[in-house]
């Protein structure tokens, strides 16, 4: 195990300069740095207080050489100031962010709460009515682009019926309710499939037709044995789905004005205020990176399969 | 559970085919339907007629019309040509390149292969949309832009699933018999690993339209695609969503005709799988 680790940490790092290169290179490719920022809309300014500047802030080093200066500010928390605002960046992010994080954990409780249920009983009623009735409305759900359903939502419970603010009015619980429903409903719908697909194959496998001709009840048989050792496949991938999720927040924050990191992405987008988006690349891919190292850890950790070296390492 | 007798699995297979007509004649109509976009929509669909704004839906503006007053049932007709012709284009681009580079990497193996595989490593660890947000931003927006951010997210599954089924080509005694021949590898990849590995990747890119599908409208919706006044399902959402109290019709509009298309190539993805794969049928 502590090898893995090991190994697993020492997988990262190249994954990690590449996600830094990369988004280092794209802005640069973007043809804009902060001096065209500075001066860009100033009328004219001489060349000499550009060069001057541009040696300030090191733009005339070697591309590479500002990258690795660029890296070394950027894990210490400095990705420079926002060209709108004037503030830090990385202050403005991390103020946004637990917004972000609050959505996105509502969300991912409100679909285990929602499609591991039904995925179960749509396993356990396989080919039945019950069955077609929920793969109907996975498959409706899986065909509806999110800010669909966002706009959907809106109308019917905040226009129609009135219950809920249009846009959020702060960081309540009350104004998270839509965007949360919104995610969890696109959430749900996938994922409900893949319980019912990961149960399915649970209960093909011999030792529950074994369990069955000793004259075991059906229903221990499912709780007991089918459940639990299809759960720790489902929170996997319910786990690597945070990453989607994170970016999928993008569209719905800007459409319900809740002030997180996806909203903050796509107004800085619309902006061109290049470090911030720069911010929100690379911190959105570290997270990511990292919630998928943790649920592969775990993963090893509680499955007695993998952690007693039976199957093959 | 017990396997399906013989008369079942015969079933299933006449209701795959079934399936497989249906939801095939549909996805065509709809593509006919872009194709002639313009001469199938009953007004001019950047026509705006400002006696007759945000007119409730009627017999004679099926969908209404919007704050100038155009059809929005023309404007939904002319926006398919738009949605549908890019989100093809883009999963033709992925599939393309990513099978290139994939079939390359298998074949070819030693650094090359390692070098690109850690390269699709890292487009893989980035959270999709978050990447194609970015990239879309930095190119300034645009239709032909949001499809080359979202076609540098999306390549790396194909050249995947390319890879490895090269690798395993690669081992099979024919394919020995081939190479011991002195064949040309040229030809050994297009007569002979092509055919035999285009199978899964085709599946695949199949169930990918749905998805790519609702990616560009999200970037469209985020005005990173396609601009106003051209008609596109995702800009014209995005457009039209402050009237959304007072005249929902012109919002719903665009927003049915994705999920409608994007039902129908679902449904026709899953049936060529289920018809490729019979044993991922039921799943």
């Amino acid at each position: 195990m502590g090898k893995y680790i090991v190994h697993r940490l020492l997988q990262l790092i190249p994954v990690l300069l590449g996600i830094t290169f990369m988004s280092f290179a794209m802005m640069r490719m973007a043809g804009s740095d902060a001096i065209t920022e500075l001066y860009g809309n100033k009328g004219a300014v001489s060349q000499e207080v550009i060069d001057a500047k541009r040696a300030e802030l090191g733009l005339d080093q070697p591309f590479l050489t500002q990258y690795v200066s660029w890296l070394g500010k950027m894990m210490t928390g400095d990705m420079g100031i926002s060209y709108v605002s004037g503030k830090d960046v990385f202050d403005t992010f991390i103020s946004k962010l637990p917004a972000t994080l609050l959505l996105t954990i509502l969300s991912i409780l409100l679909t285990i709460a929602i499609s591991i249920p039904l995925g179960v009983l749509a396993a356990v009623s396989h080919d039945r009515i019950t069955d077609y009735v929920l793969r109907f409305f996975s498959f409706v759900g899986n065909s509806m682009p999110n800010f669909f359903v966002a706009l959907l939502l809106m109308q019917l419970l905040a226009i129609k019926l009135k219950w809920l603010p249009v846009i959020s009015d702060g960081i309540t619980i009350r104004s998270a309710l839509m965007p949360t429903l919104t995610l969890a409903i696109a959430m749900s719908a996938k994922y409900m499939r893949q319980v019912r697909a990961t149960v399915l194959e649970e209960l093909n496998k011999d030792y529950v037709t074994g369990a069955k001709a000793r004259g075991v009840r059906q229903s221990v048989i499912l709780w007991r044995s089918v459940i639990k050792s299809s759960m720790l496949t489902i929170i996997t991938l319910l786990a690597l789905s945070i990453g989607s999720l994170l970016g999928g927040t993008a569209i719905i924050e800007s459409i319900f004005m809740w002030d997180g990191v996806g909203k903050l992405a796509v107004d800085a987008i619309t902006m061109r205020d290049y470090p911030l988006i720069q911010a929100y690349v690379v911190w959105m891919a570290v997270i990511y990176v990292l919630v998928n190292l943790i649920t592969d850890l775990l993963y090893h950790a509680l499955d007695p399969r993998i952690r007693l070296g039976v199957s093959k390492e | 559970m017990k396997e399906p007798t013989v008369r079942v699995q015969k079933i299933r297979k006449d209701t795959v085919r079934i399936r497989l007509i249906i939801f095939g004649t549909l996805a065509i109509l709809l593509l006919i339907c872009s194709v002639f976009s313009e001469y199938l929509t009953p007004y001019d669909p950047y026509l705006q007629d400002l006696a007759n704004i945000k007119a409730a839906p009627s017999a004679a503006h099926i969908f209404g019309t919007d704050r100038y007053g155009r059809d929005m049932l023309s404007r939904v007709i002319v926006g398919s040509r738009t949605s549908i012709y890019s989100t093809l284009l883009l999963v033709a681009i992925i599939t393309v390149t990513g099978t290139m580079i994939g079939v390359f990497c298998g074949w070819h193996g030693k650094w090359i292969d390692v070098v690109l595989m850690r390269i699709s490593d890292i487009f893989l660890a980035f959270p999709g949309l978050v990447f194609a947000l970015a990239v879309a931003g930095i190119l300034e927006g645009g239709l032909q832009n949001a499809i080359i951010a979202l076609a540098a997210i999306s390549w790396p599954k194909y050249a995947r699933i390319a890879r490895s089924q090269t690798l395993a080509q690669k081992e099979t005694p024919y394919l020995k018999a081939v190479r011991l021949s002195g064949c040309s590898t040229m030809k050994i990849i297009i007569k002979h690993i092509l055919p035999n590995i285009i199978g899964p990747i085709l599946v695949t890119s199949m169930l990918d339209i749905g998805t790519m599908m609702m990616e560009l409208a999200g970037l469209s919706f985020l005005g990173l695609g396609a601009k106003p006044p051209t008609a596109e399902w995702g800009s014209m959402m995005s457009d039209t969503r402050s009237l959304l109290t007072t005249v929902p019709w012109v919002t719903m509009a665009p927003g049915i005709a994705i999920f409608i298309s994007v039902m129908i190539f679902n449904l026709l993805g899953d049936t060529i799988r289920d018809y490729a794969d019979p044993k991922s049928r039921g799943r």
